[in-house]
């Protein structure tokens, strides 16, 4: 049992990081430029692919993982100046309207190019098995992601925290209207945030692809869990999307794996097993729905 | 802004269609194309389902994400219904209706108390949770959906024949349509109107707000579950893509296609959308390619949609 | 002694390091034209807020005609009677000036509710009557059909009153009515204003000295968060404290 809880627990830790990077640029979107973007998740997924495809044309996964995250970083670079730049001064039915169409456009055009099955990515061989800690064994691979998950969360912090860019980030969530007053090229630094969160998109697409299935449609069900993520840290926050992941991916995964045991211990067996499952996939939910209650601004609110 | 105010050729524009709607099933008949009355019933019922969020959005002025749950609430019920022998349609109907309503009701009081990009969210993620519960509720066919194997009676009237359906999504359409034009320019719409384009001013005049905008979201969370459950009987069918976030997207699309805030902006929306889809996807399988970039074009290039050109709602 | 309509006790709110409201106490009695004056960014706007309900104090009591309405929220208290204009005029603008009022008069409790789904609001000929009267009480009768977007600066500063004189208040909180009006509009406006103090409590919050001095039976001074005086004109004119926080403005 502690085994198993230990194991879920790493599990909730890696899931939690991974969606920290999605969250991440999301939250700075959404804080700094007040826009809605559904097509984050579509990053993601297109991040995947081009990863997945790099990889296989080099036949090395590192290498896939740098290409895929420079490509992606491109692709967002030419989305935010030719269509988020206009959507900024829009209102936010438009925002989500447009980002919605960038979803139909790149799930059809990934089908297009590279079929409706999903694409496989392999780990480095390095990495392809198991390592023990503390008297079990855990995946080698999965403790890799926790690593870059962990580091990318560092470098956040200290840039976000210490850097002048960070500053301006910081303000800009704050309060928009200081920033541009202060002179800051506002432009450049939403460029900068959007193409920056385009390749945390990637990133994550990229090291999560060898552990699921690289796939059209993938990049849906992660986008609303890193909403969820946003909605419980508070928008524009980094510390609240760090701490909001961290929470979703623990809870979540911890709630999937023991939530029907735990039931089975206080209720009857066949009432436990139809309950367990369904209660533990909306469990992040409920928790969102508390916290708003109390807190509707979220844990950590990047506006005073 | 202004209140919503028809051309004066809405009215008779809408009975002539009305009318056209009505000999539509002996037409086809006529004509040995029976096969469209399907898609004819499917535009109908979509038609409810956008009108419904077109009263939350385009009059309400609130960016629902979250739509799909309540139409997907509706068809449950329906299917549920079915499940436990109850085939009386004039229990089943308002009964989905009301599950729906209530259950806008109890997501509408959490998420009303946030505004703007954080209110898009928190309606995106509680249609997800109602997602997640059905495909994993396995006593209602879990990721299978819960079939219908007979349709509704409607008092003693089957609804088993194809035109049994067509008429009755077409008189609930109707209805519906007749309820919402006359609720436009009633007190309720008024106010309603004009939180949407200035809340605090509505506060300061004493109005709460709140509870104004939260029966308004209820009552379209309701008509949805109307639609919901015809949907279910007519594809005979509770599916849970019914619940899928992407439904959500595709009603939003519908009413921008039609033009947000006008009261047939939901109606010529639906017919417009699943019209391509007929249309297009018979020769192009990559048509969402086309839907997207058209969406895109109407977001950048022609904001106010199809229906703009049937009434005036802002100047 | 007449009795007091609004009893405001130790009001306190801070903004994170700034203290915008010090323990301010203030009252006004019933009948009393009171304008509240002070040098910019004395706190008269965060007060109004405070009033009004748009801001909750840290610390504090608000007392209006009796009654605690300190945690109220900004429609209870318009429908216990405090109605307030922007310094910003905020109306309707793509609606006829007689619409935005009849909305005033639909939000009133005596109007019946607002959860009515069928009958046409154009049929309810006692909202629009009664919109009219408040129209022309503030002198816009003729410009009833118009639509409010295409009323003159002034027109829509007096539309804005009649908006707040619709609820039927007992205390009307003007915040700077004369914002942005020229000599012309501003005498007319002070005209209005002191024909509506004959029914109404006000509360005036103006820049405008002149204004303030015709029109106000008593002044309370603001000073960087602090009530620094409260008396009639002469007083506050000869006050040496208020001549310090006015210092090269002329009183």
């Amino acid at each position: 049992m502690t085994q198993l809880v230990l194991e879920q627990a790493l599990n909730g830790l890696q899931f939690g990081l991974m969606l920290f990077l999605l969250a991440a640029g999301l939250t700075l979107v959404f804080g700094i430029m007040d826009c809605i973007n559904l097509a984050h998740g579509s990053l993601y997924m297109v991040g995947a692919y081009f990863v997945a495809a790099a990889a296989q044309a080099a036949d090395s996964f590192w290498l896939g993982l740098g290409v895929g995250v420079a490509g992606t970083a491109g692709l967002g670079l030419l989305l935010e100046l030719t269509l988020f730049r206009q959507l900024y001064r829009r209102d936010h039915l438009s925002q989500v309207l447009a980002t919605f169409a960038l979803i139909l456009i790149a799930n059809e055009a990934v089908r297009l190019i590279w079929g409706p099955a999903p694409l496989m990515l392999n780990p480095p061989d390095a990495l392809a098995g198991p390592v023990e800690i503390g008297g079990f064994f855990y995946p080698a691979y999965r403790l890799l992601i926790i690593g870059c998950g962990l580091a990318v969360a560092a470098l956040l912090y200290l840039l976000v925290a210490k850097s002048r860019v960070g500053m301006w980030v910081r303000a800009g969530a704050a309060n928009r209207e200081i920033t541009e007053a202060l002179g800051i090229n506002v432009r450049a630094l939403f460029t900068a945030v959007f193409v920056f969160g385009a390749a945390l998109c990637a990133l994550a697409g990229g090291l999560l692809g060898p552990l699921l299935a690289v796939q059209v449609g993938m990049g849906e069900s992660v986008l609303i869990l890193a909403f969820v993520v946003i909605i419980i840290g508070g928008i524009g926050s980094i510390r609240g999307a760090l701490v909001g992941a961290l929470i979703v991916g623990a809870v979540d995964t911890l709630g999937r794996a023991l939530l029907p045991t735990l039931l089975g211990a206080v209720l009857p067996a066949d009432a436990a097993s139809t309950l367990g499952p369904a209660l533990a996939s909306i469990l992040i939910y409920l928790l969102m729905a508390g916290i708003l209650f109390f807190r509707p601004q979220g844990l950590f609110p990047a506006r005073a | 802004m202004a209140f919503y105010r028809p051309a004066s050729w809405q009215k008779p524009f809408a009975a002539v269609t009305l009318l056209a709607a009505l000999a539509l099933p002996q037409c086809l008949e006529f004509i040995d194309q029976s096969y469209y009355l399907g898609l004819a019933t499917r535009m109908l019922i979509f038609a409810l389902a956008a009108s419904s969020l077109n009263l939350v959005l385009g009059f309400g002025g609130m960016v629902s994400l979250g739509h799909a749950a309540f139409l997907g609430i509706g068809a449950y019920v329906a299917a549920i219904c079915h499940q436990a022998g109850i085939q009386q349609g004039l229990l089943v109907l308002p009964l989905a209706m009301v599950v729906a309503g209530l259950f806008a009701l109890l997501v509408g009081a959490i998420s009303l108390r946030t505004r703007g990009v954080y209110f898009i969210m928190i309606t995106l993620a509680f249609a997800q949770m109602v997602y997640y519960l059905f495909v994993s509720a396995s006593a209602w066919g879990g990721d299978d959906g819960l079939p219908i194997y007979e349709r509704l009676q409607l008092g003693s009237f089957s609804l088993v024949g194809d035109a049994a359906l067509y008429y009755t999504a077409l008189g609930a359409l109707a209805f519906a349509m007749f309820l919402f034009g006359r609720l436009a320019d009633a007190r309720f719409g008024r106010t309603v109107q004009a939180i949407r384009e200035n809340e605090t001013r509505m506060e300061a005049l004493g109005y709460p707000v709140f509870r104004y905008r939260l029966v308004c979201f209820a009552l379209g969370g309701a008509c949805a579950g109307l639609a919901g459950a015809l949907l279910a009987n007519q594809s005979g069918l509770a599916s849970p893509s019914l619940l899928q976030w992407t439904q959500s997207g595709t009603l939003l699309v519908m009413v921008i296609i039609g033009g947000v805030g006008y009261l047939y902006g939901g109606v010529v929306g639906a017919i417009v959308l699943l019209g391509l889809e007929e249309l297009l996807l018979s020769w192009f399988a990559h048509w969402h390619i086309v839907l997207g970039l058209l969406l895109l074009g109407i977001v950048l290039f022609a904001p106010k949609g199809v229906a703009a050109l049937f009434g005036r709602s802002r100047d | 002694m007449t009795e007091n309509l609004l009893e405001v006790a130790g009001l306190t709110r801070r903004f994170a390091a700034v203290e915008a409201l010090k323990a301010v106490d203030f009252v006004v009695a019933a009948g009393e034209v009171h304008a509240l004056i002070g040098p910019n960014g004395a706190g008269k706007t965060t007060f109004i807020h405070h009033l009004s309900g748009a801001l909750l104090p840290d610390a504090g009591q608000i007392r209006f005609a009796g009654r605690d309405v300190t945690r109220l929220s900004m429609h209870e208290r318009v429908r216990a009677g405090m109605a307030r204009s922007y310094q910003i005029t905020n109306v309707f603008l793509g609606l006829a000036a007689l619409d935005n009022v009849a909305l005033a008069v639909q939000g009133r409790p005596d109007a019946g509710s607002s959860f009515r789904f069928w009958r046409p609001v154009r049929r309810e000929a006692r909202l629009f009557d009664e919109a009219r009267e408040f129209l022309a009480q503030v002198g816009l009768a003729a410009q009833a059909a118009t639509l409010a977007g295409n009323l003159s600066h002034g027109e829509q500063r007096a539309l804005e009153l009649a908006m707040a004189l619709a609820t039927k208040p007992q205390l009307l909180l003007l915040d700077e009515p004369m914002a942005g009006t020229g000599p012309e509009e501003s005498a007319r406006m002070v005209e209005l204003i002191e024909h509506l103090a004959r029914h109404v409590t006000i509360l005036l919050v103006e820049h405008d000295m002149d204004a303030v001095f015709r029109l106000a039976d008593r002044i309370s001074v603001l000073e960087g968060g602090e009530l620094i005086c409260t008396g009639t004109p002469d007083e506050v004119r000869n006050d040496a404290g208020v001549r310090r926080a006015y210092l090269g403005d002329h009183l």
